[in-house]
């Protein structure tokens, strides 16, 4: 009861902070900084439903991502359509790729999946930058419009693109959460455990890992949307392989398979990197040997490690509760 | 005759593991399948759970023929098994561990899930009163919120067995179920497996132990290098000429 009273309050303050910090914080860039970092975020959560809780490790992620940003990019720059019904579509369409490609991609396991994904990623980022009819190549698109008023409330604003972007994740944190604790998460971590086991149980993995592919796509490509819309203008090094292992760095550092880590990895991270953007990139001499450290001492990230400590902690209260009670009676 | 199979045979390539084997469990019983390291016993319920496709051959339960289904279609029609050795989730609770094993009898989908539906809400009751009544069925009420990775060998044995009584079989397949583990505690895993049978459920178990299947199995199948030697009551096993030469002499002496 303590336990879910307390982490309930720790959601409800940090829900409260990130309210009022456009109130607390004048800084303009401070706020632009933290819009990403909720959009990397619902890209992660994304990654860590397949990776974290199914076992899936696709290296294809950023591909999906920059599939959901040049969908939108390209329905309401091309197409011509609004931008909330291209909104609509983006992550749709990516869904709609990425059952395809799960289709294939799911016949192999673990490296060769990892390797297979890392192609499809490569491919994407092959066809955004030379299909310049379409995409425009290298100059990339620009002139992505803001999302449209949704009656009294405009989004052109720094502080409105901020809510926002903080409602649509906080959604997502929900959404996640809800498949993570319901029967069908149960299954993905059924599946990651023991592919056999679950099949023996009756569990059909086939159509279980095509869902949390497709899903994990959803997020990649909603989050790719929610970054064309905010930067509103894209080139094809968003579909670099280097944000796919961005996105895995972040969902590493803050503990795969876990539900808080996504936030904790990405926002760490970035705050971090911003911080330390003096040293350039010498900054990955120190990012490198403190990710292989962690990787060594912690393989489920630093969320991991606050739930083993937590949990030993709580065995040994409930060990020594018996004696007191002894010493009482 | 709950499950039948007609001249099963699998190759891996060159390796023939098992070879014309023609088997029926009796509906139950207690069957056991004996037989050296390598004789083909895990490939035998590979085959008849649907995780390897035989090469020829076919198995019917209940009259069905059940050949080319899938693992998780015949875990829905009522066969479920252990494997030999235990793959749980050492990082989650006992019960966690259980109450998936339920979820094959439960049809809440993504859409459930995100809206919490009334659907939902009730088969994760359900699944949860299953994997209860399966924890006191084999006498883990007292660990189910241990981590599997602090309880005993014998206690992880005992969560395969839960696990697969959760998915309400009618067969259950024991692939081994007192491997590493003590005499002491096999003796405690064949009394569960005896009330797993006076229980209605029929059971076939692949066992090493050879005193323990003698007191346990109404039907023991022998075996060897992928080919049935023998079939019969304990006490004809005991005495059967071929089976003690398999035994004893190995292939050299029946060859
Ligand atoms: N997936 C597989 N691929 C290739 N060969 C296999 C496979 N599974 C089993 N075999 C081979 O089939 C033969 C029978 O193996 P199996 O595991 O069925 O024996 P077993 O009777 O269960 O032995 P044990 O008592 O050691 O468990 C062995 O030669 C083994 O190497
Ligand atoms: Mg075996």
């Amino acid at each position: 009861m303590m336990k879910l009273l307390n982490k309930r309050n720790i959601i409800l303050i940090l829900i409260l902070l990130a309210v009022v910090f456009p109130f607390i914080n004048q800084n303009q860039y401070y706020l632009h900084i933290l819009t990403l970092a909720f959009i990397w975020t619902i890209a992660v959560y994304g990654l860590n439903l397949l990776a974290g809780f199914t076992g899936y490790l696709s290296l294809a992620h950023g591909g999906f991502f920059a599939i959901g940003a040049y969908g939108l990019g390209l329905l309401t720059v091309k197409g011509g359509l609004g931008f909330w019904l291209s909104f609509l579509l983006a992550p749709l369409i990516t869904m709609a790729i990425g059952l395809v490609i799960g289709l294939f991609a799911l016949r192999t396991k673990e490296h060769f999946f990892a390797i297979y994904t890392l192609c499809v990623g490569y491919i994407i980022y092959l066809v955004i930058d030379k299909w310049e009819s379409l995409t425009e190549g290298v100059r990339g698109l620009i002139g992505i419009p803001a999302p449209e008023p949704i009656g009294p409330i405009t989004f052109t604003t720094p502080i409105a693109q901020y809510y926002l972007t903080l409602v649509i994740f906080l959604l997502v944190v929900l959404i996640i959460y809800r498949i993570v604790h319901s029967l069908t998460g149960r299954t993905f971590i059924a599946i990651r455990n023991s592919e056999e086991l679950a099949l023996s149980l009756g569990i059909s993995t086939k159509k279980n890992k095509l869902l949390s592919f497709v899903l994990s796509t959803f997020f990649a490509g909603l989050a790719g949307a929610m970054y064309a819309g905010f930067i509103r203008f894209i080139g094809p090094e968003i579909a670099y392989t280097t944000i796919t292992f961005d996105l895995l760095t972040y969902m590493i550092v803050g503990g795969i398979g876990t539900l808080a880590g996504p936030i904790v990895g990405t926002f760490l991270i970035l705050i971090l990197s911003q911080n330390l953007q003096f040293l350039q990139d010498y900054r990955m001499l120190i990012f490198g040997p403190l990710l292989t450290l962690l990787i060594i001492f912690s393989p489920r990230g630093i969320v991991g490690f606050i739930l083993l400590h937590y949990s030993n902690w709580k065995t040994k209260k409930r060990m020594t509760i018996p004696k007191d009670q002894v010493k009482e009676g | 005759m709950i499950l039948q199979t007609s001249q099963l045979t699998k190759k891996f390539g060159g390796n023939v593991a098992v070879k014309d084997v023609s088997f029926s469990i009796q509906q139950g019983k207690v069957n056991a399948i004996i037989g050296p390291n390598g004789a083909g016993k895990s490939t035998f319920f590979n085959l008849i759970t649907g995780i390897h496709p035989p090469t020829e051959g076919q198995i019917f339960y209940k009259g069905e023929e059940i050949t080319k289904y899938p693992a998780n279609k015949i875990a829905e029609l009522g066969l479920a098994r252990t494997f030999q050795t235990t793959n749980l989730f050492e990082r989650a609770t006992v019960f966690d561990n259980v109450v998936v094993g339920h979820r094959l009898r439960t049809k809440s989908n993504l859409f459930d899930a995100i809206f919490r539906t009334k659907r939902l809400k009730r088969e994760e009751e359900t699944c949860k009163e299953k994997a209860l009544e399966v924890l006191d069925f084999t006498g883990l009420s007292n660990v189910s919120d241990q981590l599997v990775a602090n309880i005993s060998q014998e206690e992880k044995k005992r969560v395969a067995f839960a696990l697969a009584l959760a998915t309400e079989p009618e067969i259950v397949f024991l692939d081994e179920p007192t491997a590493g583990v003590n005499p002491d505690e096999t003796e405690e895993l064949a009394l569960l497996i005896k009330k797993m049978a006076e229980k209605g459920l029929t059971v076939c178990l692949i066992e090493h132990k050879m005193q323990m299947i003698m007191s346990l199995a109404d039907q023991i199948m022998v075996l060897n290098y992928g080919e049935k030697i023998a079939e019969g009551t304990p006490e004809e096993i005991k005495n059967n000429e071929e089976v003690i030469k398999a035994y004893l002499g190995g292939g050299s002496a029946s060859a």
